[in-house]
């Protein structure tokens, strides 16, 4: 059972991601299926998470499963000093599948080793956070009919954002050339190059965030930039309007065209942007209730 | 001259473990890692010895003391290359040049303070990305990090 445990999108392959997405596609037709009457899902969220841990918990519901957990580590053991593993092993004694959220780098794997039921990893501090990057791959899928031979735009904070390096790994298996437009001090860093020169990726890299840039784009996936992030204030306030996208930008851009982001935004995506029908964000993470629906059924060995 | 002197010292050692080929910078961290000090063997510690291809060299010689795997592992990730000569009956019965090992568990603390493994009590486990350049990857961070910067456990 342990194996079936999903930590890291990048323990899966091109197979498992496109049945995953095929199950998920079948979840949107019909969220509601009772096939989980009479199991029992751990949903441990060491760290506060809303969104996450709500869809994660919907998707449960809508299974016919029943949800055991903590919504903050405050109220849990751990906050009496418990090791994880105790917690693990404990709560793993209880339920059929766990879904965790940590802070810490690492944790979910760690758990994987030492549950005797499988885990689901909903974010391991800044490492993995894989139903993220399968709601980005399918909302990607939905929108453009396919995985294959897209031009992929990731725009703004590149240096530590986990959703865009994981979508970058990810999306090797289908053969994508992507851009990575960002402020210097944010930019994609030299491992994640290497890894596109690695697998053959075409990639190009600029500053410039303008109508042009993204005229080529299939999808265009926005991030935030933190102001926590730059060690000078001053060039936060530089940059942080250079990389907001507006209505008046998407004129000439292609028809198929998506705008993702992982949410929360703030000042990145104008709110002009919202009506238009290439903005697509709301969705995506509407996404992650079928694609988090179809990781706890796999995980558990059950296929619809 | 020098190598002549050496390989008679070698020789002159009957049964034991001949350290040789380690930085001379890194000499006083691989006697420490191995507490040659709370040794009772018969030791010899030559530092700054000639070497063509270090320049500079450390070489411990160790009577009646071999190393098993584990500890082998210790020395590669902090001096890379060195090689050991196992003597029995004043004969080199086997030259091992210490490489580092696909998976090092265990020995080496994870750079990353955000690591469950710098929370927990737990082993570390690192999996070897680049023998040359010496970088190993975390198993559970997934961090990289090069074998010059991380603490010995």
């Amino acid at each position: 059972m342990k194996n079936s445990s999903i930590v890291s999108i990048n323990d899966l392959s091109r197979e498992k991601i496109l049945a995953l997405l095929e199950m998920a596609r079948k979840f949107e037709e019909n969220p509601n299926h009772d096939i989980l009457s009479g199991k029992v899902i751990g949903s441990l969220f060491f760290e506060p998470s809303t969104r996450t841990r709500l869809s994660f918990e919907t998707a449960a519901n809508r299974l016919g499963a029943r949800v055991i957990g903590f919504s903050d580590a405050a109220t849990s053991s751990a906050s009496k000093g418990e090791t994880l593993k105790d917690t693990i092993i404990m709560v793993s004694n209880y339920a059929d599948l766990i879904v965790m959220r940590h802070r810490l780098e690492g944790a979910a794997r760690y758990a994987s080793e030492v549950s005797s039921c499988p885990i689901i990893n909903a974010g391991d501090g800044a490492n993995q956070h894989p139903s993220q990057t399968m709601l980005d791959l399918y909302s990607i899928l939905k929108t453009q009919g396919t995985l294959e031979n897209l031009h992929i735009h990731l725009v703004g904070d590149l240096k530590y954002g986990r959703t865009v390096h994981s979508l970058l790994h990810a999306m090797r298996h289908f053969n994508p050339t992507f851009h990575f437009i960002a402020p210097e001090e944010l930019h994609m860093p030299e491992e994640y190059r290497e890894f596109c020169r690695k697998n053959n990726i075409p990639f190009t890299e600029t500053t410039e965030f303008n109508e042009d840039v993204i005229s080529s784009a299939d999808i265009l996936y926005m991030t935030r930039v933190q102001r926590e992030r730059f060690s000078d204030p001053m060039e936060y306030e530089k940059v942080k309007n250079c990389y907001r996208l507006t209505n008046a930008m998407l004129a000439d851009s292609k028809p198929n065209l998506r705008i993702l982001h992982p949410l929360p935004r703030v000042t990145e995506i104008a709110y002009d942007v919202d009506d238009n029908p290439k903005a697509y964000y709301f969705q995506q993470a509407q996404n992650g209730l079928y694609v988090r629906e179809a990781l706890i059924c796999d995980v558990l060995g059950i296929n619809i | 001259m020098k190598e002549k002197k050496l390989a008679l010292q070698v020789s002159a050692l009957c049964d034991g473990t001949v350290i040789d080929h380690i930085p001379a910078d890194k000499l006083f961290e691989v006697v420490n890692l191995l507490k040659i000090q709370e040794m009772d063997n018969n030791v010899t510690i030559g530092f700054n010895l000639e070497s063509k291809k270090l320049g500079k060299k450390g070489l411990i010689k160790i009577a009646d003391r071999f190393f098993t795997d584990d500890e082998i592992s210790r020395i590669s990730l902090i001096a890379p290359n060195v090689v050991m000569n196992i003597i029995r009956h004043y004969e080199v019965v086997e030259k091992k040049e210490v490489k580092m090992p696909d998976e090092v568990r265990n020995l080496a603390k994870c750079n990353n303070p955000m690591c469950i493994t710098n929370n927990e009590p737990m082993s570390t486990h690192f999996h070897l990305v680049d023998r040359k350049k010496g970088t190993l990857r975390c198993h559970y961070c997934d961090k990289e990090m090069n074998v010059r910067d991380i603490e010995l456990i």
